[in-house]
């Protein structure tokens, strides 16, 4: 008893000397004096490269720049945002559909650009929903979402979007196993080893972006939780990083965390590419949302896709291999040469690194310690490249600089440790603010790293800005590591929880046929307006059309009347404007969908029920122009019954009957 | 004792000036440049022999707000004449070789510069109607302001900066005048000293 207090004590007492010891030093210590002067950008002055940053719970993606920190833009992905009234006009609600129906909101986790020949082209961001399994792709020629794809036989869409080398196949590993789609899903949940499954979805790529499900491998029922491919000598390859492999599904911050090891897995891609030109693969039912933004319609529309290809993991043995890894493994991490991959035991003391050519050999001479529900496990010696050791405390992930180091984020002991990956040998380490959790270098998952910036994003910031109430501003820090230390040049807040991001040279992006406006004489939508003498008010029964255009400063028409009680209004407004960044915006008092933000060119829709008798003024949202605020217009409603005629103007008034 | 017929150069500049009058039939002869804070891009205006190019759309939209009248190629008869008169001097050119008379290249320089003053004067005859005819319902009025563009040279006009001055077109004609000129010079013996 008495023994028990005392050393109960020494505990506490032990514990505050390492919390004080470990208190990261303040910035004034952790800031050189050149530190601004790097990070400073002057006015007018375009920043070096563009930071495509996930914006966690806000289901967005954020875009700043470097070194600068500027936010240029927040694109909306999986949520929607009244502010572009994307999910809320008819042309982006399809966007969100899903096999649940329409959600409008997710958790984006992690960004990747897409690649060729394992160097980033800066053609599209890829984005992953993670509660409600999707992936998006931004077309960054218009920084807006193209194409959201759903992913079947998934939950917690985590290990995604990672890419191959050639952008041919995005990769999204399920985070929970679930009972596969067609099979009965009401089962006790404590039958998790006999029933529940884990997918991983290969979606292929097209030359125009389109996303397709090639081919799932159904895989043991485990947490997957990041992936990288492979690239150069280790193309045809994916890693994906596997913990409970204890299959528990109860408090598993218990019972995940009881094997020493847990599992890389390594899926060899052209492998199950042959096995289903072989015809190995099943087609199985199940039920998906494939969504597609159409460019020249400026509409999306929403399919419904019914079965999906399924190759085995336990039936076709020469697919996937187990790499014992420990422990709790996060982080999958593929240097730019393609040979070596670092797991992240985010419980481990210490950074294992895989060798490529190794896990091969081993393959080759079956160095197995054994099977893992089907799936040959290999020998861990036998794939070791070597080990870190003493790194720091919970080690989460790894990007390279493409000078032969590796700089890995510790989420506990918060810093950003610079290690040598041949000789594994600690070379740098700087603290961060707080409990960093992914990290960025511009190219740095790719082949070809400009190792100038790393970015850390954390998840905690106690102290660093003005406090903002109980949640306070999420962060980012970025790091010149073009020197031997890395030296901290700047924080920045950030919105939501950014988790992965990546970025790019700016010019690579700019120069890459960035959209200055819609052409009109392009513009296929089904309610396109080409010039104001081509407005109309149509009604259909209770549905009633506007063909409506803006232009500075006008609505055209401007005075509606004859809108009844119960009918359906759609105002389908063109922006007739020919020049760049002239947007238009539309608003109707009381409207309980959202705003319109009309690029030139483009043609957008509102859905508008009116819910009382009277006068709705509109109203153009966006400054557009010195005579903006005369930018407006009126809608009569009357009562259901009412014989107004359905009439609409511009500029003219029409004879008041009673006002003689 | 001097002949009045011209030498072989002058035949050969003579080519190169019908060369020179057909080109410009293909590239702009004049451009309008505007800038302003809100355009740092700049537009442009350029004029044709046979039609109005540029940023004429954007321009037009502009010109709304101060109630300039919008800019159309069909208003302006000049590009169904400025054409055929372009031609018409190539072929004088090439015919002029055949005709061989020094005393015809002189009348046709005078022609020519005659010409350039009728265009000038017509230009800016077209700038002032366009800068000082303006919509009395006009969003913007200032009062006293006008907003003819320079003939030649740099004016500010409100917000805008505006830089007249002649395009690819424009200095082919007047490499075209200076080799008239020049065989002129030379056929006459202008820069001999009197005896
Ligand atoms: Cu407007």
């Amino acid at each position: 008893m008495k023994n028990k207090f005392v050393k109960a004590i020494f505990t506490i007492a032990m514990g505050s000397a390492l919390l004080i010891s470990c208190k990261p030093k303040n910035s004034g210590d952790a800031v050189s004096g050149d530190a601004a002067q790097k990070a400073y950008v002057a006015p007018g002055k375009y920043d070096e490269f563009y930071n495509f940053v996930s914006g966690g719970f806000s289901g967005q993606l954020s875009v700043y720049g470097l070194p600068s920190g500027r936010l240029f833009r927040v694109i909306p992905v999986f949520s929607v945002d009244p502010e572009k009234g994307y999910g809320y006009n008819e042309e982006t609600k399809p966007m969100l559909n899903t096999s649940h129906g329409f959600v409008p909101w997710d958790d984006l986790h992690h960004t990747e650009m897409s690649q060729t020949n394992g160097e980033v082209d800066g053609r599209w961001v890829f984005g992953n929903a993670n509660n409600t399994p999707r992936i998006a792709r931004i077309d960054l020629k218009t920084f807006t979402t193209k194409e959201i794809i759903e992913l079947p036989n998934s939950a917690g869409n985590h290990s995604s979007p990672f890419i191959t080398e050639n952008t041919e196949y995005v990769v999204a590993g399920t985070r929970f196993s679930v009972p596969a789609d067609n099979s009965n899903g009401d089962v006790p949940i404590n039958t998790y080893k006999k029933n529940f499954k884990g997918h991983l979805s290969f979606v292929k790529v097209g030359k125009e972006g389109q996303m397709d499900i090639a081919f799932q491998i159904q895989c043991p029922g485990v947490n997957f939780d990041l992936s990288h491919a492979g690239k150069g000598k280790s193309h045809g390859w994916f890693f994906f990083s596997c913990y409970n492999t204890e299959q528990a599904n109860t408090l598993l911050e218990v019972n995940a965390s009881q094997k020493d090891k847990d599992f890389i897995m390594a899926v060899n891609w052209k492998k199950a590419e042959e096995y289903i030109k072989a015809g190995k693969g099943k087609l199985t039912p199940t039920k998906y949302a494939h969504n597609v933004y159409n460019e020249s319609t400026h509409t999306a529309t929403s399919e419904i896709k019914t079965q999906v290809l399924i190759l085995d993991s336990k039936e076709l043995k020469d697919i996937c291999y187990m790499i014992p890894c420990p422990k709790s493994p996060h982080g999958c991490d593929v240097d730019p040469t393609g040979e070596y991959i670092v797991g992240s035991g985010k419980l481990a003391a210490l950074i294992p690194v895989f060798s490529f050519d190794k896990l091969q050999n081993a393959i080759k001479n079956k160095q197995f310690e054994g099977e893992y529900d089907g799936i040959p496990v290999v020998k861990y010696e036998a794939a070791l490249h070597g080990e870190v050791q003493k790194p720091g405390l919970g080690p989460l992930h790894t990007e390279f600089d493409g000078k032969g180091n590796a700089y890995t984020t510790f989420f506990v002991s918060s810093e950003v440790v610079k290690w040598d990956i041949k000789s594994l040998k600690v070379l740098d380490r700087v603290p961060t603010y707080y409990s960093v959790g992914h990290l960025c270098i511009p190219g740095g998952d790719s082949k070809k790293p400009f190792g100038k910036y790393l970015i850390a994003y954390n998840k905690i910031t106690k102290d660093r800005y003005l406090p903002t109430g109980p949640e306070l501003a999420q962060s980012a820090q970025i790091f010149d590591i073009s020197g031997d230390k890395m030296q901290l040049i700047l924080d920045f807040p950030t919105i939501g929880e950014p988790h992965y991001a990546q970025a790019a040279p700016a010019d690579l992006i700019r120069n890459n046929g960035q959209l200055k406006f819609y052409k009109l004489d392009d513009n296929k939508h089904p309610f396109v307006t080409k010039g104001e003498k081509e407005t109309k008010v149509v009604r259909n029964g209770k549905r009633v059309d506007v063909y409506m255009t803006c232009i500075r400063s006008h609505f055209s028409p401007d005075n509606i009347e004859g809108i009844k009680m119960g009918d359906e209004v759609y105002f389908h407004i063109t922006n007739l404007e020919q020049d760049w960044d002239v947007p238009h915006g539309f608003a109707i008092k009381g409207a309980s969908t959202a705003e319109l933000l009309i690029m030139p060119g483009e043609t957008s829709t509102l859905k508008w029920s009116p819910d009382r008798v009277g006068m709705f003024p509109f109203y153009c949202t966006d400054f557009c122009s010195a005579l903006h605020q005369e930018m407006q217009g009126y809608l009569r409603v009357s009562p259901a019954g009412s014989n107004v005629p359905l009439t609409y103007s511009l500029g003219t008034n029409l004879p008041a009957p009673d006002q003689k | 004792m001097k002949t009045q017929k011209i030498t072989l150069l002058s035949k050969a500049l003579l080519l190169m000036v019908a060369a020179l009058f057909a080109g410009s039939l293909f590239v702009p002869m004049w451009r309008i440049e505007l800038e302003a804070p809100q355009y740092p891009e700049g537009l442009v205006l350029q004029l044709f022999a046979n039609k109005i190019g540029g940023d004429v759309d954007i321009i037009n939209g502009l010109n709304h707000y101060i109630g300039m009248s919008t800019l159309h190629t069909e208003n302006f008869p000049e590009f169904k004449v400025l054409p055929v008169v372009f031609g018409l001097f190539a072929l004088v050119s090439l015919l002029l070789i055949f005709i061989n008379k020094r005393k015809g290249v002189k009348i046709f320089l005078f022609t020519y510069i005659g010409f350039i003053l009728l265009a000038a004067a017509d230009f800016y005859r077209w700038n002032y109607e366009y800068g000082h005819n303006l919509d009395p319902n006009a969003a913007i009025k200032v009062p006293g302001m006008a907003y003819q563009p320079p003939l030649l040279g740099y004016k500010q006009l409100l917000n805008f900066g505006a830089y007249s001055i002649p395009d690819t077109g424009g200095w082919l004609m007047t490499g075209a005048a200076v080799l008239l000129l020049f065989i002129v010079v030379k056929e006459y013996n202008l820069l001999k000293k009197k005896q």
